[in-house]
């Protein structure tokens, strides 16, 4: 007899559909499996058969073919366990499901039959209600992220043995409650009051934060660039809906709901990391990479210098287009990136700085060192902030602004820039065009005029200190952009040259 | 103008000194006695029978064989002209020394050399491994020279060497001396200064196109360097540097010397503080140089920047007291991160500050009208 199912397959952070055809019938006894399964694919087998015979059903000895369609798609993971077993069920007449067809099932299964929760459980059930499924079945621990998906039916079971009671009609589980989704950070968060003394850092931070520009850290070590960087989500505005399903969507697709931080995701990878565990990918199913987790939130790099350059250099295209588009052998995949990125590094590969006499950087290595700050990423980074080791009076001193004050300002320069450029986008966002219709008082105009003519600034520099300088003025509240402004955009712009 | 001409028995020497490379390399000690300036006084024989007594003869046929036209077709192919010691061009002041360039290969314009006087260049030496302070004095002295029309002399090496060339080019005319062929760009780095200087400035070395260095051929250049200019400005050297041997050969010559101060405690400004305490002329500034060479008040140097209102004074202050990062400057003078930002910025853009790409701040050798007399 034959019977069909379907579940789905995780493919970066999308769900891929899959019809489970089960064919039954007389030969030897066998199971098999086709259609580009992986190893945790074909190992299914032994799951489902220890599982059906674990929870008092009878495994067919009959001759077992699976098929999983489309066969050209490779099928990763144990998600379709639950599928295989109940398309088995019913193609062996033990289980008379009439709506098999229209509903999709995922889940993992454990030998005693019990179910084990799954990844990516919420692209799974938006792609089960995009394919026309009346529900999905699945594991009651993906219960509440499947329930955050509207407009299909979300049945969370325990185990093999509830489907005869689904089918049956004898039980229904209650509907879960949709998993919170915490838009803002909490109040046991990092805050910036932490941050004592440090002016100009504070500020920089916070106009990274308002025009969601790129920021680069360069100080001594334990001069507080880590610590200002941590506290960078505190002051960025909440994320807004649709935002935040796409956050929980993501660490869905990873497994790591539980983990989900209020707010937006802060993701500080080591030096060490690979360009694809940076941007993502992998031989098999791709896996997506940090900048991918960072998705709405901010990827901190500390030790900028420290990374692999290969690292450093993938991460351009992701920065400039919001998205990673990945090329494997089995096809390409795009996967959501848009961060801000925060950089800290040292003055030299030693970290002291040259004026240190105990620095026994040679020459070359500072420059090898330095190039790679100015080199790979130096297009898209648009501040600099030098700092210092805070003085002890500013350490004893009193705690700085709290987080709350400054993401007000925040939030109020973001609304202007929406207002102005449409919604959610940002300062850092705005093409050369739009940088150049930015309205200048006639002395910023001057200032900007004097010091392109005189070529210390180059074409990029000079649209870069306009997206500044227009974040200063939305923070200021202005509607043109003064030369105070434009002079402070041209302090904390990144240099070109030295 | 004169013409660049030189005899074919000085264009044989500088081939000479190529094909010796190697074998100088390892009789050249560096001990008194063996350093290369003084195996460079010798004779073509002796100095053959010196360094490559093994293979003296065959190298002088070698050389004595290399016919005139094809010596000069490979300057020509290079881009090269030469000029020797029996020429016009040849700047007589460098026939003071004993171990006198037989012969000069130039690239870029020997303009620079015709009626060449000490007292119309500045040499500027100091260390590869240089501080940010060191290479912004390097650079503002060789711009403010250049701009007060001297030739800035210097031997295209990383750090204040190749920050003296670049302020010099930024305002008027500089002679690079190379210890490899002028044909190469050495370090390969600084190839695109190599080019702008052959371009606007002069490139000269005693070694033929093509010649690569070797460690000898630097204090050999090093001695051109001294010779040619009146004075040999030190600005930043540890106690034992290549740039303090070029003030003893501009010592021996009887040339001005020159030296920046530093902090007492940098290692980098050693060399210069020792000159200093043996009677080195203190160089703050250009007008120090100008004043050194050709008498106090010869030659004053304008160059007061723009008024600053109390509060720009007030950060300026700052950063001349040590403050090099902008949240250093906001706690010092009680301003807001944004206010010490601009400011900042408008005293970069006036002149009176340099900003490293690190984003820390340096001051110029600018002086506001105001405090004229420090």
């Amino acid at each position: 007899m034959l019977a069909t199912a379907r579940t789905f397959t995780l493919d970066g952070i999308a769900a891929r559909p899959v019809r489970v055809e089960v064919d039954v019938h007389k030969g030897l006894p066998n199971f098999t499996i086709v259609g580009l399964p992986d190893a945790a694919v074909r190992e299914a087998r032994e799951r489902v058969r220890a599982a059906l015979v674990n929870c008092g059903f009878e495994f067919p000895l009959r001759r077992i073919v699976v098929n999983l369609a489309p066969a050209s798609l490779r099928k990763a993971g144990p998600a379709m366990d639950l599928a295989i077993a109940a398309a088995l069920l019913s193609a062996s007449d033990q289980l008379a499901w009439e709506e098999l067809a229209r509903v999709a099932l995922v889940g993992e299964l454990a030998l005693d039959g019990s179910t084990r929760p799954v990844q990516g459980a919420l692209a799974m059930a938006e792609a089960a209600r995009e394919s026309g499924a009346e529900a999905i079945v699945l594991p009651a621990e993906n219960g509440p992220e499947a329930a955050l998906v509207e407009g299909i039916d979300v049945i969370g079971v325990e185990g093999l043995g509830c489907l005869s009671g689904l089918v049956e009609g004898t039980w229904r589980p209650a509907p879960p409650e949709p998993l919170p989704l915490r838009r803002e950070v909490g109040a046991g968060a990092p805050d910036l009051a932490d941050l004592r003394g440090q002016p100009h850092l504070r500020h920089a931070l916070e106009v990274a934060a308002a025009g969601g520009h790129s920021l680069l850290m360069i100080g001594p070590p334990g001069a507080g660039k880590s610590l200002a960087a941590s506290r960078l989500p505190s002051i960025l505005p909440p994320l807004a809906a649709g935002e935040a399903l796409e956050v929980a969507r993501i660490a869905s697709a990873c497994g790591r709901l539980d983990a989900l931080p209020a707010g937006r995701p802060f993701r500080a990878p080591h030096h060490t990391i690979s360009a694809v565990g940076l941007v993502g990918g992998g031989a098999q199913a791709i896996r997506p990479g940090e900048v991918t987790l960072a998705h709405r939130g901010v990827l901190f790099l500390d030790e900028l210098g420290e990374f692999r350059r290969d690292a450093l250099e993938a991460l351009r295209a992701p920065l400039e287009g919001g998205e990673v588009s990945i090329v494997r052998a089995g096809g390409q995949r795009s996967l959501p990136c848009r961060f801000m990125l925060v950089a800290a590094a040292n003055p030299c590969p030693c970290g002291r700085g040259e004026t240190d006499p105990d620095c026994s950087c040679a020459p070359y290595d500072v420059k090898r060192y330095q190039g790679k700050l100015s080199g790979a990423l130096a297009d898209r980074i648009d501040l600099l902030a030098a700092v210092r080791q805070p003085s002890a009076a500013e350490i004893g001193g009193p705690p700085g602004e709290p987080s709350a004050a400054v993401r007000e300002r925040v939030q109020a320069a973001r609304e202007r820039q929406e207002l102005r450029l449409g919604s959610g986008r940002c300062n850092a966002e705005m093409t050369p065009a739009e940088a150049r219709a930015c309205r200048l008082s006639d002395e910023a105009a001057s200032l900007l005029a004097d010091l392109y003519a005189r070529q210390r600034l180059s074409g990029r520099a000079h649209d870069r200190a306009l997206r500044l300088a227009q974040t200063l003025a939305d923070l200021a509240g202005a509607a043109e952009i003064g030369e105070e402004q434009m002079a402070q955009a041209l302090q904390m712009r990144r240099r070109d040259r030295g | 103008m004169a013409e660049p001409r030189a005899c074919v028995e000085c264009l044989r020497r500088s081939w000479l000194l190529a094909d010796l490379g190697p074998y100088v390399e390892r009789v050249a000690t560096g001990e008194v006695g063996s350093r290369s300036p003084e195996l460079l006084r010798l004779s073509n024989e002796d100095l053959v029978a010196v360094s490559a007594p093994k293979v003296a003869a065959q190298l002088l046929a070698r050389v004595a064989a290399l016919p005139e036209e094809r010596l000069r077709e490979e300057l020509l192919l290079a881009g090269c002209w030469a000029c020797c010691r029996h020429g016009d061009l040849y700047p007589d002041h460098l026939r003071d020394a004993a171990d006198a360039p037989w012969a000069l290969i130039g690239r870029g314009d020997p303009g620079l050399l015709d009626g060449l006087e000490p007292f119309d260049a500045v040499t500027i030496v100091g260390a590869r491994r240089a501080t940010s302070y060191g290479r912004e004095i390097a650079r503002e002295l060789g711009r403010e020279l250049a701009a007060a029309g001297m030739i800035v002399v210097s031997g295209l090496a990383f750090g204040i060497d190749g920050c003296a060339h670049r302020g010099a080019l930024d305002a008027g005319r500089t002679i690079a001396v190379l210890g490899c062929g002028p044909d190469v760009a050495y370090p390969s780095s600084h190839r695109t200064l190599w080019r702008r200087i052959c371009e606007t400035g002069l490139v000269v070395s005693e070694l033929p196109p093509g010649a690569t260095p070797w460690r000898w051929t630097f204090p050999a250049r090093n001695r051109i360097m001294a010779a040619l200019a009146g004075m040999t400005v030190v600005v930043e050297a540890a106690t034992r540097s290549g740039s303090l041997i070029t003030t003893d050969l501009a010592a021996d010559l009887g040339r001005d010397l020159g030296a920046v101060p530093g902090p007492v405690t940098s290692r980098a400004s050693a060399g210069p503080n020792g000159l200093l305490a043996s009677g080195a002329h203190l160089v703050r500034d250009a007008q120090d140089v100008l004043d050194a060479m050709l008498g106090p008040g010869n030659k004053p140097l304008a160059h007061a920047g723009p008024d600053l209102d109390p509060q720009l004074q007030a950060v300026l202050a700052a950063v001349e007291a040590g403050e090099s990062t902008c949240d250093a400057v906001a706690t010092a003078t009680g301003l807001s991160g944004a206010a010490a930002a601009a400011a900042l910025s408008r005293l970069e853009l006036l002149g009176y500050l340099h900003c490293s790409n690190l984003g820390t701040y340096l001051r110029t050798l600018l002086s506001p009208p105001s405090c004229g007399a420090l």
